[in-house]
């Protein structure tokens, strides 16, 4: 492998956990949205605040990871994809403002009718990001963005057949990760009334994702040929493993088996990222810029790799101990404190 | 593909107008923020090792509410910053292309700098009741030095586009690039100083202020008393140093990037014995209704009263930037910088004479609410200062921000977009925190004060 494969797949691995981590926040985002009445989504409400709030943050920052090592390894990919992409980035950024500033802001305030806006401005604003990021995805797949500042189309490149596939596909990630996660959470937090209820939103939509995945090889077909051709021909293991793993996950939902389905959905939802990953290789715009030809120079190559590598000795073993700390239970002190409301 | 969307030759002049104001407000937007970020977790992780020490309620229940406030505002940072990244492409995709793996090293570092904050603040302000009262002040610490180390990294990347290092051009494309040498420039001393010292100074000013509404209003309790007193002492400790650092800074300037300092200063020819000029306006090359003290530019700049200035006659004119901008945008900072310096002497000099109490007067009060906003101010003044002064170079010397700015059309609606959403943020942000300012204290305190 060289300096710049190592660097993309470094970069894929980032955009990996960002679609699992902050996806499934996303997804939270979604489920808010439709928890029904204040009274009603309540418990749903909270369950959800409960499992973003501490870790939303970190979540997050596996996107400006992405963006960082982009325009650090592949300067004029970058140019080419932020340019072009000028609305849909734009909107989507506003959107990851609105979610995070509103979430933050609900949990800070008592009255209803600022929960209810700040509430209302977080869930929307959690769909419409993944939306418009799947979009931009759906525009660089089917070879919209050619090299070039501002070369593609600023309206097309991600108003097309592919990029709203893109789009509703992430929508539908999202929300399908965030109800898995969310059974597990539930029954550890003893409710199996929520849990039930994310179960079947989690089979729900993961029968509505599979519905758009097969309609999309027909959108690809048509509309994305070099990626269909791709995905059908070298990234056909690796659909495959989706497919298998997306299948296991339905069959561990009816078995109520939470904790293996986090496990399958994760690997069907990160496999698919990476069969596009495969089927595009080894280019990074279509037609024809190719990761070697779009790399930075080799020291800029070799001096992020080490830094890095170095960073994720730092940073692997505290992401480890923020999931485990907030997974176990309050320890029996944290339980006295957390009876009197003033507890944090 | 080919409609009249795409492919724009080259940005019309209000497109580029458009987005420097848009760059330049969510930049100006987010360092007041940003301030917060590095400097909040040390004021409060110091009222909670206070509070652990000598098993204070105060001190804990003045902790515990800042870490709140901190969570908020830590959470408004995020999402501020990011759309800077976003904007980076977005808007200066010809700076980015050419020279985004330039600057990239400082950046990733300043990744992993962020994911190490967010995940001990998520762990900070969510596990007050999961961890032992010195484990989690523990947890802390990472805040505090991702936070300064975070202002630092992105701080070096602004120091190179005004020195730009570590790099070799063949034809307008990179041969050769040198990471740790574009990141160790020659201003990055001075800027990162400066900077980091700034955002203490915004903490401890923004903080105290709060408390001196408080105490303005006849509410004269312990707990407004230390939560005036713990952040204002670190902001006042601080701006003396300040100020020794902006000398270093424009003394920089004059051997560094002098049309800089002449813009700073409305300095037109090169010349010896150069006055300093307080107020006035530059008009037809010269700098009118000004107080001049004489040679201080050349004692100030080199120490040496008939020491070289360099004018700004020694660039062409369409090299200069805007003077009257970077003349008072500097004036400003400079008198606010004297101004906190006043404040924080006033005081010391009646903790010493009233025998550790502070000042009665409401003067002082009221001067400590306004320095609230005069810390912010001064940062802002400072940004402008820095990146007007380097107009026209977004890389200075090398790329012009017109030959790095998008072609993309309608860059206007976008910046009114992002200004009515950030006029929503800002009423939102002010709103929630005065919520957290003003809830009764019982409903922080905890059931039993915390022994160590
Ligand atoms: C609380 C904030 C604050 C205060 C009181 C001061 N400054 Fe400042 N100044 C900043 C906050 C700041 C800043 C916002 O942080 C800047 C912008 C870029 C930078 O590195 O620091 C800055 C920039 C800046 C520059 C431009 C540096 C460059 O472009 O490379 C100079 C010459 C000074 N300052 C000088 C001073 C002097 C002589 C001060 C004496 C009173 C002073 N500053 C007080
Ligand atoms: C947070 C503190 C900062 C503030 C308040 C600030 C302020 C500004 C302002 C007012 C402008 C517009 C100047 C003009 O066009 O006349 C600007 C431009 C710009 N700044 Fe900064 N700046 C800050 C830090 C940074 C940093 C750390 C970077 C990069 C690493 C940066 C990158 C840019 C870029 C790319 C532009 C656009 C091109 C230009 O106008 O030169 N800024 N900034
Ligand atoms: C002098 C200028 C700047 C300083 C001192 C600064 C400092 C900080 C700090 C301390 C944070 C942590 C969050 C918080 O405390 O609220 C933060 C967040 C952030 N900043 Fe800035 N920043 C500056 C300018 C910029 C620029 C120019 C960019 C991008 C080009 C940027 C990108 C970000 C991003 C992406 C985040 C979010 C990280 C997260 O999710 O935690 N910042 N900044």
């Amino acid at each position: 492998m060289t300096a710049a494969e190592l660097l993309i797949s470094v970069m894929w691995l980032g955009l990996t956990a960002y679609v699992l981590l902050a996806g499934a926040d996303f997804g939270g985002g979604c489920w808010d949205l439709l928890a029904g009445g204040t009274r009603r989504g309540a418990a749903q409400r909270a369950l959800i605040e409960e499992s973003i709030g501490p870790v939303w943050e970190a979540n997050h920052v596996w996107l400006i990871f992405v963006i960082v090592l982009c325009w650090t390894g592949f300067p004029g990919a970058f140019a080419a994809v932020a340019s072009t992409m000028y609305i849909p980035l734009t909107l989507a950024a506003l959107g990851i403002i609105a979610r995070g500033a509103a979430f933050a802001f609900r949990k800070a305030t008592t009255e209803l009718v600022f929960r209810r806006a700040y509430g209302a401005a977080f869930a929307l604003s959690s769909v419409l990001t993944p939306f418009f990021l799947g979009t931009v995805a759906g525009g660089i797949a089917s070879g919209r963005v050619p090299p070039g500042i501002a070369s593609g189309g600023i309206v097309r490149s991600w108003l097309n057949p592919t990029s709203l596939l893109g789009g509703a596909l992430a929508v539908a990630l999202a929300a399908y990760l965030a109800a898995v996660y969310l059974c597990q959470d539930a029954r550890r937090a003893g409710s199996t009334a929520l849990a039930e209820a994310f179960r079947r939103r989690a089979l729900a939509t993961a029968v509505v994702t599979g519905v758009l995945a097969a309609c999309g090889i027909a959108i690809l077909h048509a509309d994305a040929p070099v990626l269909f051709h791709g995905l059908t021909g070298r990234g056909l293991p690796v659909v495959v493993v989706s497919a298998l793993a997306g299948l296991a996950s339905l069959v561990l939902l009816l078995l109520r088996h939470y904790l293996a389905t986090r496990v399958t959905a994760a690997i069907a939802v990160a496999a698919l990222l990476w069969g596009w990953a495969v089927a595009q290789y080894p280019l990074v715009l279509l037609p024809d810029l190719t990761i070697e030809a779009a790399a930075a120079t080799p020291e800029v190559l070799r001096v992020t790799l080490v830094v890095t590598a170095v960073g994720a000795v730092l940073l692997v073993p505290s992401l480890v101990w923020l999931f485990a700390l907030f997974q176990r239970p309050r320890s029996a002190a944290g339980e006295r404190a957390a009876q009197h409301p003033g507890g944090r | 593909m080919s409609s009249s969307w795409c492919l724009a030759a080259a940005a019309s002049p209000a497109d580029l107008v458009a987005a420097r104001t848009q760059m330049g407000f969510s930049l100006g937007w987010h360092i007041v923020i940003a301030c917060f970020g590095v400097g909040m977790p040390a004021i409060t992780v110091l009222a909670e090792w206070r509070a652990i020490r000598t098993g204070d309620g105060v001190h804990e229940l003045l902790a515990h509410r800042w870490a709140k406030a901190m969570g908020v505002l830590f959470a408004v940072g995020a999402v501020s910053g990011t759309i800077l990244s976003f904007e980076m492409g977005v808007l200066w995709p010809g700076l980015m292309e050419t020279y985004g793996q330039v600057i990239g090293l400082p950046f990733t570092l300043e990744g992993f700098a962020f994911f190490i904050e967010a995940i001990f603040v998520g762990i900070y302000l969510y596990s007050w009741d999961r961890l032992s009262p010195r484990a989690h002040l523990l947890t802390g610490l990472p805040v505090c030095v991702a936070g300064v180390a975070s202002a630092f990294f992105v701080v070096t990347a602004n120091a190179w586009m005004n020195q730009p290092r570590g790099f070799d051009l063949d034809n307008g494309t990179l041969i050769q690039v040198s990471p740790w040498a574009a990141m160790f420039n020659p201003a990055t001393p001075p800027q990162t100083v400066h900077m980091v010292l700034a955002a203490f100074m915004v903490t401890g000013f923004g903080m105290a202020a709060v408390y001196a509404v408080g105490l303005l209003r006849g509410r004269r309790d312990r707990y407004h008393r230390v939560g005036f007193l713990l952040p204002f002492t670190v902001a006042a400790v601080v701006t003396p140093v300040q100020i020794g650092v902006g000398d270093w800074a424009a003394k920089f300037l004059a051997t560094n990037q002098p049309v800089k300092l002449a813009a700073i200063e409305g300095v037109r020819q090169t010349g010896t014995h150069v006055p300093l000029h307080l107020g006035g306006v530059y008009q037809d090359g010269e700098l009118r209704y000004a107080l001049e003290i004489p040679s201080g530019l050349s004692i100030l700049a080199h120490w040496d009263p008939a020491a070289l200035i360099h004018g700004l006659a020694e660039v062409p004119p369409d090299q200069r930037p805007p003077v009257n901008v970077v003349h008072w945008a500097f004036q400003v900072m400079v008198v606010i910088g004297f101004g906190l310096l006043l404040l924080g002497l006033w005081l010391l000099l009646a903790w010493w004479r009233r025998h550790r109490e502070p000042p009665r007067s409401r003067l002082f009060w009221y001067a400590c609410v306004l320095a609230g906003i005069a810390a912010p101010v001064a940062v802002e003044a400072g940004w402008i200062t820095t990146e007007v002064g380097r107009q026209p170079w977004i890389v200075w010397g090398h790329l012009r921000t017109a030959d790095a700015v998008t072609p993309v059309p309608n860059l206007s609606v976008g910046l009114a977009v992002v200004v009515v959403v950030y006029a929503v943020l800002t009423a939102a942000t002010v709103y929630v925190l005065r919520r957290l300012a003003r809830a009764p204290q019982e409903a922080d305190a905890r059931p039993e004060p915390v022994r160590p």
